[in-house]
This record gives structure tokens, sequence and C-alpha cells, in this order.
């Protein structure tokens, strides 16, 4: 049940997508993004959405596996919607009333910028295991060093705890089957009952969560890990042909938008 | 009363994504009042996933669980009530004490069966009398105690239930020879005094002959063997192969009686082998 939640997952595989350099991947993300919001008429829209399933396509990711990542965000997305829809001036649709031909226009892109906003990054964490991400994180800020930014302390803080996300989740599902097996009940009741009912849960999950960090910090210090400092990677980056090639075509979208921005596209 | 009966199960996990597997395939089994089984198979051969759908923790994918003819996922209500007949003690279940003091952990399970005080209470102390959890223990804190003791009283919590049937995953996994003795001469007991129906899911080879009439051998997902320790045990080129071994005690008598030495009785342990050896040695060999 708990296993449904797909926020940050990661489906490994083996297409060109997932072999991009990490680092390459999210400066895509980037100008993806900058793209998107640079998109202002219903061409531009069309090509976003067509460069996004194309995406979608090579990584063989489905659709159905980005609907059940934005089923959360649906909410917030049929609200801006509305909020949209109804205030905006502009020509009624009829006499009189308050919905606008321009307030549906907005709607409808407020809703695709939004959808496609998300698709992007989804595309981005499916593809890119967390710790190829946070190594291309690191890297990419590691400029920053020199401003006393504590980048990699930062990043690896960041891994560890996509590091372990699986392993509570799954730790999670442990002790709820086994409060279950007890007679423990989390699906009925007032909701003053159901908090409580979440006490069960909680206190073991803290407990090992504790005991799970002090471990890994021992383990650590026994490994000597002392930061940063003159730390080398097993699985160096490296910039491939793909990678070259990606980045040409991804300067080539931004620039096709922009030029179609400037025409009123 | 309580007959299990399992048909044609199978259980798929995360159906529709890449991380798609299937633990156990048409499985079919039934489990009679009152026997104790044991459960063997390799690592990751689906035995934890099998135990956990006869308390309807898990839904079978197709198939299904019957108890006295009754189809246990038959609805919310019958889910319930399953896991009040069916007690699953989980591997490592000391990861999941949350109360303040023993005595309230282990009256956890027959607090939510909403049952009167003085009842929990008593069972309180008949499920702590089984496993051998002091009394002296029940106002301390669950979490201060050690490894062995806190397993204690995790199953404990589960017998307090009074289930008809009681299965445990590995109850002995990471204790010490004298801590799973005890365990398991602690669940022996309970068997014998409530007449339950006792699984064991188990790595021991030794334990699952000692404690067990019948044993279920499992591998990729299907029971490959089942039947009593005898049988399963004589078969034990077919064991190795599936990455099991056969106790060496059983090895040594069976390849003794194969030389002609007469030895009586089941022999699976040390003390039964030299039990048996010594009686054969007072009567001579012709
Ligand atoms: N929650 C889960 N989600 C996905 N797959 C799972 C899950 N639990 C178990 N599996 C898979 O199902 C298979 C059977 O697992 P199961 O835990 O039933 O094995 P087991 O016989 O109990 O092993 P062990 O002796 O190690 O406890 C394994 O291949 C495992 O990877
Ligand atoms: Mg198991």
């Amino acid at each position: 049940m708990l296993k449904d939640i797909t926020l940050g997952q990661y489906f490994p595989g083996d297409t060109p997508v997932h072999r991009l350099d990490p680092r390459t991947k999210l400066i895509l993300v980037v100008v993806y993004i900058i793209a998107l919001f640079n998109a202002k008429g219903w061409a531009s829209y069309a090509v976003m959405i067509a460069v996004t399933l194309l995406c979608m396509w090579i990584s063989k990711i489905s659709l159905k596996n980005i609907f059940k990542g934005l089923k959360p965000m649906m909410f917030i997305i049929a609200l801006t919607a509305l909020l949209n829809i109804f205030y905006t001036q502009g020509t009624p649709i009829r006499e009189g009333w308050i919905i606008t031909w321009e307030g549906i226009d907005r709607a409808v892109k407020m809703m695709l910028r939004i959808t496609l906003l998300i698709t992007g990054t989804f595309l981005l964490t499916y593809t890119t295991s967390p710790m190829a991400l946070t190594d291309g994180l690191e890297k990419l800020f590691s400029p920053l060093k020199k401003l006393k930014v504590p980048v990699h302390e930062m990043t690896l803080m960041m891994s560890m705890a996509l590091r372990f996300i699986p392993t509570l989740i799954e730790e999670t599902d442990k002790i709820m089957s086994a409060q279950k097996a007890r007679g423990a009940d989390f699906e009925t009741g007032s909701l003053i009952e159901r908090a409580k009912a979440l006490l069960p849960i909680l206190v073991p999950l803290f407990v090992s969560a504790f005991r799970r960090a002090d471990e890994l910090a021992i383990a650590m210090e026994s490994r000597c890990y002392h930061g940063g400092e003159g730390r080398t990677h097993m699985k160096q980056l490296q910039f491939t042909g793909l990678d070259i090639a990606a980045f040409l075509l991804g300067a080539v979208f931004l620039a096709g938008i922009f030029i179609m921005k400037r025409f009123g596209l | 009363m309580a007959v299990i009966s399992v048909e044609n199960l199978t259980h798929t996990y995360s159906i529709g994504t890449p991380f798609e597997r299937t633990a156990i395939q048409e499985l079919s089994v039934t489990i009679r009042q009152g026997e104790s089984i044991c459960i063997l198979g390799h690592t990751g051969s689906g035995k934890s996933t099998f135990v956990q759908h006869l308390n309807a923790l898990l839904q079978p994918s197709s198939g299904r669980v019957l108890i006295d003819g009754e189809d246990i996922n038959k609805d919310k209500i019958s889910r319930r009530d399953v896991k009040r007949r069916v007690g699953l003690v989980f591997q490592y279940p000391e990861y999941q004490l949350f109360e303040e003091t023993v005595a309230e952990d282990i009256a956890f399970g027959p607090k939510n069966m909403k049952l009167p005080k003085e009842e929990i209470e008593e069972r309180v102390l008949e499920a702590a009398g089984f496993t051998g959890v002091d009394k002296a223990l029940f106002t301390r804190s669950p979490l201060e105690l050690s490894g062995g003791q806190k397993r204690r009283i995790a199953i404990a919590g589960v017998i307090a239930m009074r289930p008809e049937v009681l299965i445990l995953d590995e109850p002995t996994a990471g204790l010490d020879p004298a801590g799973s003795r005890q365990i398991m001469d602690n669940i022996r007991s309970y068997r014998e005094k409530s007449g339950a129906t006792v699984m064991i899911v188990s790595h021991n080879m030794v334990d699952a002959a000692r404690y067990c009439k019948r044993i279920i051998v499992f591998n990729h997902g299907m029971i490959c063997m089942d039947g009593t320790p005898e049988e399963i045990f004589s078969r034990s080129e077919e064991l190795t192969g599936i990455g099991l071994d056969v106790p060496k005690a059983a090895e040594l008598a069976m390849a003794l009686r194969r030389r002609g030495i007469e030895l009586e009785g089941p022999v699976f342990t040390h003390e039964q082998l030299l039990r048996a050896v010594r009686r054969a040695a007072e009567v001579p060999v012709c």
C-alpha cells in the first residue's frame, strides 16, 4: 500500500535517457523549465507537449506511471484552473456570464504548464538513481565550495535521506503488518482514535530510525569517513557523445521556443 | 477447530510495475487442527509471503484461503476476525514493541479484541507464563531488555490473543542455542496445553525435526515436499539440490542403516543418534 508512493521513485532501465550523465539531465531539466515558462502561444505548448512525449517514449516511462505521480497534485491543478477561469477579465463566452474565453485559454495553459512541469521533473527522477542525482548535484555545485558552502555535506545528507526513504517505508509496512496481526485497526474509528492508532507504528519506527542512524554513523566512522576533503568517487562522472548530442538538442529546443515567443506563437 | 485449506494460491508483488515479482504460485495445502508444522526453504522461497496469507495480511493475487470452509478474504469483518484465530509472529518481532511497560505491550492484542479488564490481565499472566517472561519484568520498559527477552514478550503478545493457529516466522533467528531451545520449548508447551495448531518457519533442520511432525519444503515459491521428518530427510540429495541440508545426525543414521545397522526410532538429533547407537551396540550385530 505504502509502496505505491511514486514520488521520487527510480525506474531502472537502459535507455539513452537513463545513460545520460546526471549533470546533463539536471541542466536539461532547467532548460526545459525555462522553455516552459517562455512558452506563450498554443504552438509553443504543442512543441512542449511533443518534446515531453518524445522524452517519455525514449525513456520507456509509461503515461500510467506519470499519472500515478500526478494524482496527489490533481487538486492543486484543478484549483488553479478554476481560479483562472473565473477571475480573468475578457469577453464572456455568453452574454452576462463571468466565464470568459480568455479565462478558459489561461486555465488550460496553466493546467498544461503545471502538468508539464511535474512531468519534466518526474522524467528526471524516474530515470536517474538517487545516488547519481546527488553526485550530479555535488559536481554541479562544487564551485560553491570556494565560497565555503558545505556542498559535499549537503549532498551527502540528501543522498542518505533518499537512501533511507525506501527502507523506512518498508519498515513502516512491516511494523503495520505486525500490529495488524495483533488486531490493531488503522482504518475505522474517529479522527482521535485513528491518530492514537498511529502510536504503535510511530514508536517502533522512531526507535529503529534512531538505531539505524546510530549504526550508520558508527559504520562510517569505523571506515574512517571524514568529510569531503580529498575524497574521490568510485564512479567518475564522464560526459559522452550522448551528452553532447543531448545538449545540442536542448539548445535547439530552447532557441526554438524563444523564436516562437518572438513571433507570438 | 480450525482447518485451513489453501487453494491454488498465487501472490505477485508490485503488479504492473517494473518490480513485479511472483513470490508464490499455485500453492495448495491443507492444515488440520493440532498439527505441528515446520516450513523450510531457502531465502526468498516465499515462506514469509505464504504465512502472511493465512491471516489475511496479504491478499491472494489469485486462489483462495479457507478456514473451516469459509473464504477469509470474503469481507472486511472476516479479514479482521481471522487475525484473532490465526496469530502470526513476525520475523524479528521485537521491533514491534512500543508500549511503556511489558505488561501493556502483551495486553495490546487482547485490548484490541475489546475484552474485559480482568480477562486481559488473566491472559497477560498466562501468555507470560507460556513464554517464560518473569512477572518482575512487567513494569519495565520493553525497550531496555535484552534481545531474547524482547522476543519472548513479542511472542507473548500474540499468544495472549489465544489463537487457534499460532504461526511463527523464524522465532529463533539471531538467538544463541540455549535461548532458541527455550523458545522452542515454550512454543511446544503452548501447543500441548492449548491444542493449537503451530506452524514454524525455520532454517534450522534440527529444530524442524525435533519439534514438528510435518515438514513442508518450499522451493521458488512452490511446495516441493510435504511429509514427516523421516520422509523428508530420506530425500537428502533433493534437499541439498535446493540449497538445504539434512541434519548431520540424520545423515549419519541413514548411512549406518544402509550398512545394515538397525537403529531404533527416528534419529535426527545428536542425542537421539547417541541413544540409538548405544542401544544398537547392546544388541549383537550378526
Ligand atoms: N514487500 C515485498 N515487495 C516486493 N517483493 C517482495 C516483498 N516481500 C518479499 N518479496 C519478494 O518475494 C520473494 C519471497 O519473499 P519471502 O519474504 O516470502 O521469502 P522467505 O522465504 O520468507 O525468505 P527468508 O528466508 O529470507 O525470510 C522474494 O524474492 C522477495 O524478494
Ligand atoms: Mg522470511
